[in-house]
């Protein structure tokens, strides 16, 4: 079960820009391997990333073959409001992986 | 010497050498205060022959994907497994206080095993012999996790061995593997990491093979790794027969190369190409 690991700032003042930082472990296995026995080594990579700010949909991604293992991210928001922060991690087999935190805007 | 490293670089890096595009190597300033703790007299951490985007990487605990095996680790310490029904945590605390400097200190004689072991095989004896758990393979993602977690609790302390009294024939033996000519290009680890660093080998800038950073998270490995999965490639890099992983060979090695770092300090998880 991979573990994310975030970095949520607890306070902005309203109109900062601040900084998250999100990690995950995770093989991304490509697609394009062979094991030992030749066989092709079927893809599993995690294909979207979403980041939820209050509620509201204000990030996300779609990550393709080329991504490295346990990838890491790093993106900025404006502190609008005080509120929780969700990142969600999708996987090719349907899994969900979340973590965050909450921001208090002054 | 010389003759020596061509036979190991082969035709083509002889070639890359003679003809190719010129490396510029990472910048490295002795002086510069942001190596001191990388560096004790002549000895060099393999940080200060990384590249300046991979010592970023290590600098930042959370860009350092290392720390995933320290989490993985930390949560481990207070998971009860076997039949005792006993954590790490429930006979020895909070790892923070109680396993700092143990780490800087492995391999170590061993009374009970009445051999030199390292950090991995001292977790292993915990597990069977206090926990009734079965052994964590070598290079399995718990033991990797915990060996990382443990060791990382004497990050910055200086690497410090035991190598006379008991530990002294295992020592001794490690010394005679480094000085040893092996494989189809007939080489020592001292010709790469004692004779030559500072050169190229391929599109690799040879390093003094230091062991302070480990386990370590390598890029080209994509995912964190032990010193004798290292040390294993580097047997093959010079195509010799490399040594089972958790081996008396390399743990006799492990030993020389603790003993070699002394006065560099505990980086794991370090990050490198
Ligand atoms: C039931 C108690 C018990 C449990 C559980 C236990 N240990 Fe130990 N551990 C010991 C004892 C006692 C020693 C001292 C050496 C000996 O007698 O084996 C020790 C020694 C060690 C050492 C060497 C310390 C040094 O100063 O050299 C390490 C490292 C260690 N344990 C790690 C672990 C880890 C990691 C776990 C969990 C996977 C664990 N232990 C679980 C009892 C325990
Ligand atoms: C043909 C040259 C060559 C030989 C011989 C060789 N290595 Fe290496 N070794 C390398 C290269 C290349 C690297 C990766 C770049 C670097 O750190 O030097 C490396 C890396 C290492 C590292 C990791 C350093 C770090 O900072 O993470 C260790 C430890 C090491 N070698 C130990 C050994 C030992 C012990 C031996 C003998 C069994 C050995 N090497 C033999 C070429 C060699």
């Amino acid at each position: 079960m991979p573990t994310p690991r975030v970095k949520i700032p607890g306070t902005a003042a309203k109109g900062e820009v601040f900084e998250i930082k999100a990690t995950i472990d995770h093989d991304m296995e490509s697609g394009q391997r062979k094991n030992k026995e030749g066989k092709p080594i079927p893809r599993k990579i995690i294909n979207k990333f979403v980041v939820t700010y209050a509620g509201n949909e204000v990030f996300s991604a779609d990550w393709h073959g080329a991504i490295s293992a346990n990838p890491y991210i790093s993106f900025f928001l404006t502190a609008t409001e005080s509120g929780p922060i969700e990142l969600k991690w999708m996987d090719d087999d349907g899994s969900v992986y979340t973590a965050g935190g909450a921001i208090t805007v002054s | 010497m010389k003759k020596s490293i061509l036979a190991a670089a082969g035709a083509t890096a002889l070639a890359a050498a003679l003809g190719g595009p010129v490396l510029a190597d990472p910048p490295f300033d002795p002086k510069d205060p942001k190596f001191a703790a990388y560096i004790s007299g002549d000895k060099r951490s393999g940080y200060t022959f990384a590249e300046p985007e991979t010592r970023g990487m290590q600098d930042d605990d959370f860009t350092n994907p290392g720390f995933l095996w320290v989490e993985k680790g930390q949560k481990l310490w207070s998971k009860a497994d076997g039949s005792a029904n006993k954590a790490c945590q429930d006979c020895h605390g909070k790892a923070e206080d109680n396993m700092k400097g143990v780490g800087a200190s492995y391999p170590r004689y061993d009374v009970r095993a009445q051999k030199v072991v390292n950090l991995e095989q001292r977790i292993n004896m915990c597990r069977v012999d206090h926990m009734g758990a079965p052994e964590w393979k070598y290079e399995s993602d718990p033991l990797l996790s915990m060996t990382t977690f443990v060791r990382h609790q004497s990050k910055g302390m200086p690497v410090t061995v035991q190598v006379d009294g008991p530990a002294a024939p295992y020592f001794e033996a490690g010394r005679r593997f480094y000085y040893e000519r092996r494989g189809l290009n007939d080489l020592a680890c001292k010709h790469c990491h004692e004779d030559l660093w500072g050169m190229h080998m391929r599109t690799e800038l040879l390093s003094q093979g230091q062991a302070n950073g480990f386990p370590t998270y390598r890029l080209k490995w994509q995912k964190l790794g032990s010193l004798h999965r290292r040390l294993a490639g580097c047997n093959e890099e010079i195509r010799a027969e490399p040594y089972p992983l958790g081996s008396p060979e390399y743990t006799n090695l492990e030993l020389f190369l603790a003993w070699r770092a002394q006065g560099l300090t505990v980086e794991t998880p370090a990050v490198r190409k």
